[in-house]
C-alpha cells in the first residue's frame, strides 16, 4: 500500500502545451491494431451482397450452388436470419437507419441494399461466393434525380425546427438598394475514411462481444442490444482505433450482419465493408440546392436574408442536411427567413458528414455575402463587420462569446489582406490568373453527457476509463493532458483507456462535442478523487476509484448561442486555358474556445481546411440516374485531395477560453471545414471574374466560364 | 474473384506454349491493372501466367538511334532511364504524369499498352457496356461521360484509355513487338489499337495468344525537345481529362518537323496528324498552332457534357507547342 | 486438368522466412495480415486507390494490395514492422512522431513505407512529373516541398495531414543526408 500525493511542485499544466500523440508510436510502427487487425481463433468471414436494382423486391435467392461452394459455412437472406427489433430510438434521439437493420424484408429501397451475407472460412471464399449468388428481382421504376425545384419538396424538422421566418421578406427586398439573388449547389459527398468500416462478432460465456470501428461505443453497444433484444450489460463494443470515422461511423449494416452470423454460427464473424459498398452503406452528404437572397443598404447594412435549402433523403428514413441553419447564426436582418426541406427519392439515407449543415451552408451563404460585397463595394471584412449581430437573429439568446471579428482581424493581418485589389481578374503570373478571397466560419459548441472513471492506482499512477472514440482527433491525448492538470500530477502518470462500452455511457465523437463532453466527465472524477486524496487517504491495492456523470450539469447550462468561430483566407492560382485550379494558401483563424493541445489541434484545423479545399475542387459523388447507382463509386473516381492539392496551409487560434466549461473548451473537430470552401470559391472569382456557385470547381466547369465577366 | 492457377515462367516460349494451351489464361505483368479488374470480376481468368521474371527487361540503343524497350521493363525504370529522359523527354514525362510511384514501381510497359479504360460502367459488372458484354449497350453516351471521348468513339462506346505512356509513344511512332504461337511479329502503334466502330470489345490488333515483347522507338531527333502535359481533376494521382505529348523542330522560325498526340479524348492515344500537316512548313506562330488545333479538332464529335474538352486540347496544343517554340523545358 | 489454385510459398519478409500455403487469390496483402499477423499493412481501398497498403518490394514502393502474394515469392518485402530499427524509430518514422504527421493513423504505415522509399528514389537521381528538366544534363532535382508532395501523391490521407507529413519527409531526408555527409 502505498500514499498518492497528486500535487507535485513542479508540475506545469499541461493543457495547452503541445503533446504528441500518446498512441503515437503505435501508429508510427504498425503496432496500433484496428477493427480489422485483431485476430480471432476460427474466425468466420462475411461478404455481403447488395442489391443490384435501385428499387422493388427480391423475389428469389438461389442459395443451393453457393452453399457447395468452397468453404462457405452459411448465407443469411430475408428469409432465414435472425429477427431484430427496429421498433426503437437509439441513444441520439433517432431510430435506427433502417439500412442497417439487414434481412428483415423482401423490400430493396435502393441500389446498393444489403440483401444477403455470404460466411466463409477465408474472405477469398466468402467474396467469390458473394459475387456467384444470383439473387432475382422483381424491379419497380426508380427515381434518384435530385433538384431543388422537385415537385416532392417537404419542409422537414431535423434537430433543429425547419423554418424561420421574420419580418416581411419580399417588402425588405424591394426597399434594398443592392440585392443579390442566386443559387448555388453542393453535390453528393462522401465521408470516406481510409479505414473501412470493420466489425468482428462473437458470443463469449453468454456476452455478446463486438470489435468494431465506430465513433461511440456505447452507442453502437446501445444500438445493437436494443436491435437483438438483448440485456445493455450483455454486449460490450470495443473500438479501440479508429481509422477515421467523419459522421460514417455509427451502427451500419456490417456490426448488425456480424451479429446475425455470429450468433447463427456460434463463431467470430468478421464483416469489413469493401470501399466500394461504403458508397451504398456507410451514409453520405446529401446534395444541396440553395437560394439565398440577400437585401441590403448601400452600405452594406442587410435588411433582408433569405436562405432555402433543399436536400434529398431516402424512402425509409427522414435525414435533414440543415444548411440554412448557418444563417440563423451568423447574420441578422429585418426580414430574416430561413427553411431546410427534403425530397425523399430511390436512394440510400444521407447522414451527418463533418459539419453537417454548416459545410455546404456556409458555402452558399458566405458566396453570397463576398457577391454581396462586390455589388457594394464594400471590403467583405467590412461587410460582415457591419452585420455582426448583437444575439441570436432567431433566438434573440445573448452569444457565450463571439470573436469573429477579432479572428478576421489577425487573419486580415497575417495573411496581407490590407494590400488586396478588390477588382477581379487582375493578377497574373504565366499561366496562372491569382486571386484572394475570405468567409467567416461557424460551428456550435455543445456538450453530451457521459460518465467517466478515474482510479489512482497503488502505484502512483492513475488510470482513466471513458468511452471516448479517438477518429483521428487527439482525444486520447488530449484528455490525458486534461486528466494530468485535473489531478494535478505530470502527463506520464496518467493512463487513458477509451473505446469500451464497458466504461459507461459517454457522448459519441460527433457534433464537434467530444473531447469537450469527456473532458467535463474526467475533470469531475478527477476533482472529487484529489479531494479524497488530499486528505491524505492511503490507496489500497485495488486503488481508488471515483465515479463522475454530467447530465445533471450540462442540463443547468444557461440557453445561449454557443459557438466557434473563424475567418478563413485563400489565394488560389486558376489556369483558365485548362480549367485548373489550384489552392497555393490557406490561413484559418479561429475562436474555438481553449485549445488544449496545440500540437494536434493544428493538425485538426488544418485538416477541416484540407476537406474543404477538396470540398471546392474535387469531391463529387456521381449517381447514373438509369440504373439509380453510382459510377465510379471508388477512390479513382471519387477524388479526394492528395498530398500535390495541398500547398501552404495555416491555421491558427485566438484565445476565446469558453466561460461555462470547466476546461474552457468549445469544440474544433468541424469548424475547420466551414467557409473553406467559400473562401476559395470567392478567391476563383477574385482571380478570374467569374462566379462559381456549383461545386466542385472543376475544370469541367472552369474552362467553359473562363473569365466570361472580365470579358463582357 | 474466381479461384485461379498460377504459373510463373522464365523464357518466352514457355509463356506462349502455357497460353496457347489454355484459352482463358492470362500474362500477368505488373498486375496493376489485371488484379483489379479481377476483384470487380471484370476479368474471370483460369489461369495467370506470371511473365514478370521473363527477360525482356533492358532498355537498347538499336543501331538506327532509337531504344528498344522490353516489355516487363517497369514504368519507373523506363521514366528515370538516361537515354529516355535525353532523346523522349516526353516520355520520361508521360510515365512519371500517370498513376503514383508505387504503381509505377509495379506496371510494366507491356501491361501499360493492354491496359483497360477506367469508364466507370465498364469496371461495374452490374452495368451494361458494349466493351465488356457486347451488344448489353453503351449507358455512358446518355449518362455520366465528363471524362469519355469526343474523337474517334462511335454510339456503341464512348471511353478514353487510360494510357499516359501510350501517348508520348504514339507521337514517337513506336512499334510493339510481340511473340505468338506462329512466331514473332511487329505491329506500329497507329496500327495496334483497333477503331471502336461496333466492336468495342475488339482493342487491338495483337493477334489471338501474342505476348508483348517489347516496344521500339525509331531515331527522332525532334523528341528531343518535347513535352507532356496532363490536365486532371487533381494535381496528381488521377487518370487525364486531357493531355498531350508534343515535339517541335523550329528552324528560321519555320516549323520543320512536329509530332502531336493527345490522350484521354479517344478509345486509343490519339495521333494528331492532321494538326502535324499543319504544322509542318508553317511559321511557328500562335496562328499556326491554333490552326493546327482546329484543323484536328474538327472532327471531334462531343458529347452533352464534355465539350469542354474540345477547348482543353485546342488550349493544351496551343500552349504546349509555343512552350516548346519558346525553348522551355516544360 | 485444372490447374491448382493454391500454392505452398515461402515470403521473405522483413529478413524473416515464412512458409505457408496460399489461395492464388490471396494478395500480398491479406497474407500479411490475415495469415502472418502482419497487421501494420492497412487495407484502404484494396484497388491499388490510396496507398494504405505500401510495402517495399525488393527495396522499392509497391502496394500489396495489387500484388498476388503467390508472385511475391522470391522477393524481398519490408513492411512497416521491419522498418524500424529494433527499438529505434527510422528517422521518417520519428519525424511522423514528432511533427503529427497523422491523425487517425490508418495512411501511416503506407505514408511512411511510402516516404523512406521517395528518399531513396530521390538520392538515386529519379525525377519526378513536377521536375522542370527532366534530361539527365539537368542533374537531380532539389527535394523541394513540391517535389515531395508529387512524389507522396499515392498517399491518401482522409484526416488532411498533408501538411505535417512533407514537413516530416523534409526532415528525415534532411537528417539522412546529413548523417550521409557525416560518414563521408
Amino acid at each position: 500500500m502505498t500514499t498518492a500525493t497528486t500535487r507535485t511542485p513542479t508540475a506545469q499544466r499541461a493543457v495547452g502545451t503541445a503533446h504528441t500523440r500518446v498512441e503515437g508510436r503505435d501508429k508510427v510502427t504498425g503496432a496500433a491494431r484496428y477493427a480489422g487487425d485483431i485476430p480471432f481463433a476460427e474466425l468466420a468471414h462475411g461478404w455481403l451482397v447488395l442489391s443490384s436494382v435501385a428499387r422493388g423486391r427480391i423475389r428469389s435467392l438461389e442459395t443451393a450452388p453457393v452453399l457447395g461452394m468452397p468453404g462457405v459455412l452459411a448465407v443469411l437472406h430475408h428469409e432465414n436470419a435472425p429477427r431484430v427489433d427496429s421498433d426503437h430510438i437509439g441513444l441520439l434521439g433517432v431510430p435506427p437507419e433502417p439500412t442497417s437493420v439487414v434481412f428483415q424484408h423482401d423490400r430493396v429501397p435502393h441500389m446498393g441494399w444489403p440483401v444477403a451475407l455470404v460466411v466463409a472460412e477465408t474472405s477469398e471464399q466468402a467474396r467469390e461466393a458473394a459475387e456467384a449468388l444470383v439473387v432475382h428481382y422483381e424491379s419497380e421504376p426508380h427515381d434518384v434525380a435530385f433538384s431543388g425545384g422537385h415537385p416532392d419538396v417537404y419542409a422537414l424538422d431535423g434537430h433543429m425546427p425547419a423554418v424561420t421566418e421574420k419580418g416581411d421578406l419580399e417588402a425588405e427586398l424591394a426597399a434594398s438598394a443592392v440585392v443579390v439573388d442566386e443559387e448555388y449547389t453542393t453535390p453528393e459527398e462522401h465521408h470516406s475514411p481510409m479505414e473501412p468500416h470493420a466489425a468482428a462478432a462473437r458470443w463469449d460465456g453468454g456476452r455478446l462481444e463486438v470489435v468494431d470501428s465506430n465513433q461511440g461505443s456505447t452507442w453502437v453497444a446501445d444500438g445493437l442490444a436494443k436491435l437483438f433484444s438483448l440485456d445493455p450489460e450483455s454486449v460490450r463494443v470495443r473500438s479501440e482505433h479508429v481509422g477515421g470515422g467523419f459522421g460514417s461511423k455509427g451502427v451500419r449494416a456490417h456490426q448488425v450482419a456480424a451479429v446475425m452470423a455470429a450468433t447463427v454460427l456460434q463463431r467470430p464473424v468478421r464483416v469489413v465493408l469493401t470501399r466500394r459498398q461504403m458508397f451504398a452503406l456507410a451514409g453520405y452528404r446529401s446534395p444541396t440546392a440553395q437560394r439565398i437572397r440577400l437585401g441590403a443598404d448601400a452600405d452594406g447594412r442587410l435588411r433582408a436574408l433569405d436562405h432555402r435549402s433543399v436536400n434529398l433523403t431516402s424512402t425509409v428514413h427522414e435525414f435533414v442536411e440543415p444548411s440554412a441553419g448557418v444563417a440563423r447564426v451568423m447574420y441578422d436582418a429585418d426580414a430574416h427567413h430561413t427553411a431546410n426541406r427534403v425530397v425523399r427519392l430511390d436512394v440510400p439515407t444521407p447522414t451527418w458528414m463533418r459539419a453537417p449543415g454548416e459545410a455546404p451552408g456556409s458555402f452558399a451563404l458566405e458566396a453570397a455575402l463576398d457577391e454581396l460585397a462586390e455589388k457594394c463595394g464594400i471590403d467583405p471584412i467590412e461587410l460582415r463587420a457591419r452585420n455582426e449581430p448583437e444575439r441570436g437573429p432567431v433566438s434573440g439568446r445573448p452569444f457565450s462569446s463571439r470573436n469573429l471579428l477579432a479572428c478576421f482581424r489577425e487573419g486580415a493581418r497575417r495573411f496581407g489582406w490590407a494590400d488586396r485589389d478588390p477588382r477581379p481578374g487582375l493578377r497574373r503570373e504565366g499561366r496562372w490568373l491569382l486571386g484572394t478571397g475570405t468567409a467567416a466560419a461557424s460551428f456550435p459548441a455543445g456538450a453530451g453527457p457521459s460518465t467517466a472513471v478515474v482510479t489512482a492506482e497503488a502505484d502512483g499512477t492513475f488510470t482513466v476509463r471513458i468511452a471516448a472514440a479517438d477518429l483521428g482527433t487527439g482525444a486520447r491525448t488530449a484528455l490525458t493532458l486534461v486528466a494530468a492538470d485535473a489531478l494535478e500530477v505530470t502527463t506520464d502518470r496518467v493512463r487513458v483507456r477509451i473505446g469500451d462500452s464497458d466504461f459507461g455511457p459517454a457522448m459519441i465523437a460527433g457534433g464537434s462535442m467530444g473531447t469537450r463532453s469527456w473532458a467535463w466527465a474526467i475533470t469531475a472524477a478527477a476533482g472529487e478523487l484529489r479531494e479524497r486524496l488530499a486528505l491524505g487517504a492511503a490507496v489500497p491495492p485495488e486503488g481508488i476509484t471515483v465515479r463522475s456523470d454530467t447530465t445533471a450539469a450540462i442540463g443547468a447550462l444557461a440557453q445561449k448561442e454557443r459557438h466557434s468561430f473563424g475567418a478563413q483566407f485563400a489565394e488560389v492560382a486558376v489556369d483558365v486555358a485548362t480549367g485548373e485550379v489550384r489552392v497555393r494558401r490557406m490561413l484559418g483563424v479561429f475562436a474555438a474556445g481553449r485549445i488544449v493541445n496545440p500540437l494536434t489541434a493544428r493538425s485538426q484545423f488544418v485538416g477541416g481546411m484540407i476537406w474543404g479545399v477538396s470540398m471546392a475542387l474535387h469531391e463529387e459523388a456521381v449517381r447514373d440516374l438509369a440504373s439509380g447507382g453510382h459510377v465510379g463509386a471508388d477512390l479513382a473516381g471519387y477524388h479526394v485531395a492528395t498530398h500535390a492539392d495541398v500547398q501552404r496551409i495555416e491555421a491558427d487560434w485566438i484565445d476565446d477560453p469558453d466561460p461555462d466549461d470547466p476546461v474552457g473548451i468549445k469544440g474544433i473537430g468541424e469548424i475547420g471545414i466551414v467557409g473553406a470552401a467559400a473562401a476559395i470559391a470567392n478567391a476563383v472569382w477574385h482571380a478570374t471574374g467569374v462566379r462559381h456557385r456549383s461545386l466542385p470547381i472543376r475544370p469541367d466547369r472552369v474552362l467553359p466560364a473562363g473569365t466570361g465577366a472580365l470579358r463582357a | 474473384m474466381r479461384e485461379f492457377g498460377y504459373r510463373r515462367v522464365s523464357d518466352v516460349a514457355t509463356a506462349v506454349a502455357v497460353l496457347d494451351a489454355e484459352p482463358h489464361a492470362r500474362f500477368l505483368g505488373g498486375g496493376t491493372n489485371l488484379v483489379d479488374l479481377m476483384k470487380t470480376g471484370v476479368e474471370r481468368p483460369a489461369l495467370l501466367i506470371d511473365v514478370r521474371e521473363l527477360p525482356l527487361d533492358r532498355i537498347e540503343s538499336t543501331e538506327g538511334g532509337g531504344l528498344r524497350i522490353g516489355a516487363t521493363v517497369t514504368n519507373s525504370d523506363l521514366a528515370a532511364h538516361p537515354e529516355v529522359r535525353r532523346r523522349y523527354p516526353a516520355l520520361t514525362q508521360a510515365v512519371l504524369a500517370g498513376a503514383s510511384g508505387q504503381l509505377r514501381n509495379m506496371a510494366t510497359v507491356g501491361g501499360n499498352l493492354l491496359q483497360r479504360t477506367r469508364c466507370g460502367y465498364f469496371a461495374d459488372v452490374n452495368k451494361p457496356c458494349n466493351k465488356r458484354v457486347p451488344g448489353s449497350g453503351c449507358p455512358a453516351v446518355e449518362g455520366e461521360h465528363h471524362n469519355h471521348a469526343i474523337l474517334g468513339a462511335s454510339g456503341h462506346c464512348v471511353a478514353v484509355h487510360p494510357s499516359d505512356m501510350g501517348v508520348a509513344l504514339t507521337a514517337f511512332d513506336a512499334a510493339v513487338s510481340y511473340e505468338s504461337a506462329d512466331g514473332p511479329g511487329e505491329l506500329p502503334l497507329a496500327e495496334f489499337y483497333l477503331p471502336v466502330g461496333d466492336t468495342p470489345h475488339l482493342e487491338t490488333a495483337l493477334p489471338p495468344g501474342a505476348l508483348i515483347t517489347g516496344v521500339t522507338l525509331p531515331a527522332a531527333p525532334v523528341a528531343a525537345r518535347s513535352r507532356y502535359r496532363k490536365v486532371r481533376e487533381r494535381a496528381s494521382y488521377a487518370f487525364a481529362i486531357g493531355s498531350i505529348a508534343a515535339a517541335l523542330d523550329v528552324r528560321d522560325g519555320v516549323v520543320r518537323d512536329a509530332r502531336l498526340a493527345f490522350g484521354a479524348v479517344a478509345s486509343r492515344p490519339w495521333r494528331a496528324r492532321a494538326a502535324e500537316e499543319v504544322l509542318v512548313g508553317a511559321p511557328a506562330d500562335a496562328t499556326t498552332f491554333a490552326a493546327a488545333a482546329d484543323a484536328e479538332l474538327a472532327a471531334a464529335k462531343p458529347l452533352p457534357r464534355n465539350g469542354y474538352k474540345v477547348t482543353l486540347m485546342h488550349n493544351l496544343v496551343v500552349s504546349e507547342l509555343t512552350a516548346l517554340a519558346e525553348g522551355v523545358a516544360r | 486438368m485444372a490447374p491448382s489454385t493454391s500454392s505452398a510459398i515461402t515470403l521473405n519478409i522483413n529478413g524473416e522466412k515464412f512458409t505457408l500455403t496460399v489461395d492464388h487469390r490471396t494478395t500480398l496483402l491479406d497474407a500479411l495480415r490475415e495469415r502472418l499477423d502482419l497487421t501494420g499493412t492497412k487495407k484502404g481501398c484494396d484497388q491499388g486507390q490510396c496507398g494504405a497498403c505500401t510495402v517495399l518490394l525488393d527495396g522499392r514502393r509497391a502496394v500489396s494490395c495489387l500484388q498476388l502474394a503467390v508472385a511475391a515469392e522470391g522477393r524481398e518485402i519490408t513492411t512497416i514492422e521491419g522498418v524500424a530499427e529494433g527499438e529505434r524509430l527510422h528517422p521518417v518514422q520519428q519525424a511522423f512522431l514528432d511533427l503529427d504527421g497523422f491523425q487517425c493513423g490508418y495512411c501511416t504505415p503506407g505514408q511512411i513505407c511510402s516516404a523512406v522509399a521517395v528518399i531513396q528514389e530521390h538520392a538515386a537521381g529519379w525525377p519526378s512529373a513536377v521536375t522542370d528538366d527532366v534530361r539527365p544534363e539537368a542533374g537531380p532535382p532539389p527535394l523541394t516541398d513540391d517535389e515531395i508532395r508529387e512524389r507522396m501523391s499515392g498517399n491518401l490521407c482522409r484526416c488532411g495531414a498533408y501538411v505535417s507529413i512533407v514537413q516530416a519527409v523534409a526532415r528525415a531526408a534532411a537528417s539522412e543526408e546529413q548523417d550521409k555527409g557525416a560518414a563521408a
